[in-house]
């Protein structure tokens, strides 16, 4: 059976996560197919067309999915994804978002956010906070799955020859609409994309004091994040926030600054490769999971840092 | 308007879990339990939209053992006037557990639907999308605020670029996420008057609904340790080590 990856992007660029979950969809073997859905997207298909391991790309090119609706993706999904045996998508806000609606239309179950393929049926995912890893087992005919993509290592960008096919199937609901988004502007790297990323938590203080944190990310070509604890204080945004109920990353070095280590925080990072953390408090959880402690007063180090780097 | 609210008996979130040594699941063996945290802000939402006189009726739902009448009361106690269990020593999975919600909400014909955006126990994230696809209901998921107008309803969403805005139709559903309030405690009067507030019982059964699992429970496991490293003396020792041994900068 073929299995189907619904790619995310933003119409204009295909977004990292796809080629990690087409590298679940290689282990779990299969020829693959990738749904393109948007507007005005021929170039992610185009894109995603070179990606390793790719037979054919479906190119759903329509208004009604330029905002990737949960209410019309969803039933585009369920229909194409009758003649196939997988339907993966990345676990971001947009595949949690409309991957269920799929499942129920299908009438199976849904699989969410597994980390480990271990068979064609069988999938190693987190649950409790990442406090325990569940093995499971599938016995429906179709599977619907979310990917968490820092779990898999990306297939190439390149090299692969997949097909380019237009479908006209239109699913336009008149229940819900677009309103409007504000969506964060960055010079830095996405924080789920970044081979560094440097978080500040309630030791910051105030917003004000992020700029530290920058200074430094600059250096390092770093995405910067935050805690739960900073953003609920109100000093930055949520779409900073890195744990369990807000971005799971896992870079190749991770600096915690001023962050106390709470569970949720530690899902969140604990699978990056290097992790540093910085904090004035010796008895701080996050020390127990850091590669290198820094027991100091951050308003010191930070800038000391910007200049050594 | 009617407003249901879907709510789950979960682990008390400071709880920290641990694996059974048969690693059959993990164990809940006299472990506290709760109302789960994305439920708690789905029953304060509900319970403002009444305060605000754009409610009539809450009416708070729960599956599972005669126990999850706890939580019922709890969200009782937080304002919610009426509840309803439906009584089954299975543990549904999500699909499941949204067809009995499907039979709840064709009896009781709510206009909004508010659900946690995920449990804290199974991390499913599935429900509420599962709800809306059998009931052909719109969806604002990952709410953080959700403003009732007339016949609609403007849901602000987390997302991972930030925040977007859907309007939808009524009859809709709604799914939580952390910002949309802080749920308030229940007083010792609220607490007292629940008790008294109606709360009924039925089963899949009635509503139709089969509850087998498609999804299997192989094995549960601890996650992999991660051991504390090394402390470094100063910022030039880190900068080195980082350069050099870990070879990341």
């Amino acid at each position: 059976m073929s299995i189907l990856v619904i790619a995310e992007h933003d119409n204009a660029q295909l977004n990292g996560a796809t080629l990690k979950t087409l590298a679940a969809a290689k282990q779990i073997g299969g020829d693959i197919h990738v749904l393109v859905a948007g507007q005005g997207c021929q170039a992610v298909a185009d894109e995603v067309a070179k990606a390793d391991g790719v037979s054919k790309v479906l190119l759903a090119d329509n208004a009604a999915y330029g905002h990737f609706l949960a209410e019309n993706l969803g039933q585009l999904v369920a229909d194409l994804g009758k003649d196939y045996g997988h339907i993966l998508a990345p676990a971001t806000t947009t595949g949690k978002n409309f991957m269920p609606r799929v499942a129920a239309l299908l009438d199976v179950a849904q699989i969410s956010d597994i980390i480990a393929v271990e068979s064609a049926d069988t999938f190693k995912r987190p649950i409790y906070a990442g406090n325990a890893i569940a093995t499971v087992q599938s016995e429906d005919a179709i599977k619907v799955i979310t990917v968490r993509a820092t779990a898999f290592d990306a297939v190439a960008a390149e090299g692969g020859n997949g097909s380019v096919e237009t479908i006209d199937n239109v699913v336009n609901n008149d229940k819900a609409e677009f309103v409007g988004e504000e969506l964060a502007q960055s010079e830095r790297p996405d924080l789920t994309a970044a081979r560094v990323v440097i978080s500040g938590g309630r030791g910051m203080q105030n917003g004000e004091n992020f700029h530290l944190l920058e200074k430094v990310a600059d250096k390092l070509g770093a995405a910067v994040g935050a805690s739960r604890a900073a953003v609920d204080a109100g000093f930055v945004p949520n779409d900073m926030q890195v744990g369990q109920t807000g971005k799971i990353v896992a870079p190749e070095l991770y600096i915690a600054v001023g962050i106390s280590g709470a569970i949720q925080h530690l899902a969140g990072m604990k699978d990056s490769k290097v992790i540093v953390a910085i904090n004035k408090d010796e008895e701080a959880p996050i020390f127990q999971v850091a590669d290198y402690g820094l027991v100091a007063d951050l308003f010191d180090v930070l800038p000391e840092l910007e200049q050594k780097l | 308007m009617k407003v249901l609210v879907a709510v789950k008996r979960v682990i008390d979130y400071n709880v920290k879990v641990r694996v059974k040594a048969d690693q059959s699941d993990v164990d809940l063996a006299n472990v506290k339990m709760a109302l789960n945290p994305f439920c708690e802000i789905a029953v304060e939402e509900a319970v403002r939209l009444k305060e605000k006189g754009i409610a009539e009726e809450v009416v708070v739902v729960s599956i599972g053992p005669k126990a999850v009448q706890e939580q019922l009361r709890t969200a009782l106690a937080l304002g919610a006037d009426r509840a309803i269990q439906v009584e089954t020593d299975e543990l549904p999975d999500s699909l499941a557990v949204a067809k009995l919600l499907k039979g709840v909400v064709e009896k009781e014909q709510p206009q909004l639907v508010i659900l946690g955006k995920q449990a804290i126990d199974s991390d499913n994230n599935q429900t509420g999308q599962m709800l809306g696809a059998l009931t052909g209901m719109p969806q604002g998921t990952f709410a953080s605020k959700v403003d009732v107008a007339d016949g609609s309803v403007n849901v602000t969403r987390e997302v991972d670029g930030g925040l977007q805005t859907v309007k939808l139709q009524l009859p809709a559903i709604v799914t939580t996420d952390l910002r949309l309030n802080e749920p308030r405690y229940a007083s010792l009067p609220n607490i007292m008057k629940a008790k008294k507030k109606p709360l009924d019982v039925t089963t899949p059964d009635e509503l139709g609904v089969s509850v087998t699992r498609t999804v299997k429970l192989l094995k549960v496991e601890p996650p992999a340790e991660r051991s504390a490293g090394i402390k470094v003396a100063n910022v030039a020792e880190l900068v080195e080590k980082l350069q050099n041994e870990a070879k990341v900068i």
